[in-house]
């Protein structure tokens, strides 16, 4: 038992010791609780261009550095989160956003699952209906006479 | 009959779909710029040759000119560089280089080494520029028309291809007057 305790806490460690590694990707402190909570949502929203698949905040490459720089500038002299985001829309695209906007062009992407649930949900009603008419024309089971 | 029909119009969207990711797949290596079709990003930085003087985008205004986003830290751009010279002896269009978080005495040897292929030469010690121009990963090139409007974005070294087919094509056919 007390080895199994060990055990965690080892694991726990491990899993702290990992995560201030991650943390230390970026170094930057804000000056209010506030501004911390906006600048660290703002950042992982954001993705970073060299490695795409990375938010800002979690890239370790320099312009993902300069790019935290920009935002913790904006913040501090007092740009909305908005601001920030048509800040980077207007230099690098939509791409840039993790959450892309509802636009002509993304809106298959927000609609296709909607769409997809109303097709799905159509034939479920359609089997649903059919099951109910063949149920209502059913003679019931087979008696089972025991010869067999 | 209708039994069939709805499989196969699913089918049939489902390879229009299919088919519409598959002619796109080669885009998805390069982001589109938001830039082009917009008035370039103004700026006024140090000039490598004389750090006491200023390259401004407002000179730049008149004139065709390819902004060409380099640094000594970047391997494709020594690739590039040869195609830059050749384009410099063309003198279609001036080539203004936009030196990225580089060191400047680094920067300085690289042209007396492989030759100066810029008219100017702005240096973006912190790449504020660089992010105005969207830029996310040396070499990067952006044609601007003599309007100050950015008219194409070549994403990677600048390669023969790339020159012929969609830089040249760009611009008027005359001669270009002040290049």
């Amino acid at each position: 038992m007390s080895s199994l305790a060990a055990r965690l806490a080892l694991v726990l460690l491990a899993a702290l010791a990992l995560g201030r590694v991650a943390l230390a990707v970026d170094p930057t402190q804000m000056p209010t609780p506030q501004l911390e909570a906006r600048y660290l949502a703002l950042t992982h929203e954001l993705r970073c261009m060299q490695c795409q698949n990375e938010s800002l905040a979690d890239s370790p490459v320099e312009l993902a550095a300069d790019l935290r720089a920009e935002v913790r500038d904006m913040l501090i002299a007092g740009k909305s989160d908005d601001e920030v985001r048509a800040f980077m829309v207007a230099r690098y695209g939509d791409f840039i956003l993790f959450r892309p906007r509802f636009t002509a062009r993304t809106a298959w992407l927000w609609l296709a699952p909607g769409i997809l649930l109303l097709i799905g949900a159509a034939v479920l009603v359609r089997v649903i209906v059919k099951r109910g008419a063949l149920l209502a024309t059913d003679p019931g089971p087979v008696e089972d006479d025991g010869r067999s | 009959m209708n039994r069939f029909l709805l499989p196969l119009g699913a089918f049939v969207l489902l390879v229009i779909v299919l088919a519409i990711g598959i002619r796109h797949a080669p885009e998805k290596d390069v982001i589109a710029s938001p830039l082009i079709g917009k008035a370039a990003p103004a700026f006024a930085l140090p000039d490598l040759n004389d750090l006491s003087r200023t390259v401004r985008s407002s000179e730049l205004r008149g004139r065709w000119y390819l902004f060409n986003v380099w640094g000594t830290w970047c391997y494709e751009c020594r690739a590039e560089h040869q195609m830059l010279l050749e384009v410099q002896r063309a003198a279609v269009l001036p080539v203004i280089g936009l030196d990225w978080k580089d060191d400047d005495a680094q920067a300085r040897s690289w042209l007396t080494q492989l030759g100066n292929p810029y008219e100017r030469v702005a240096v973006d010690h912190l790449g504020r520029t660089a992010i105005d121009w969207g830029v996310y990963g040396a070499p990067e090139s952006f044609l601007v028309n003599p309007a100050g409007i950015v008219v194409y974005k070549l994403t990677g070294p600048l390669t023969r291809e790339a020159w012929t087919q969609e830089i040249l094509p760009r611009l008027p056919r005359q001669g270009l007057p002040g290049s």
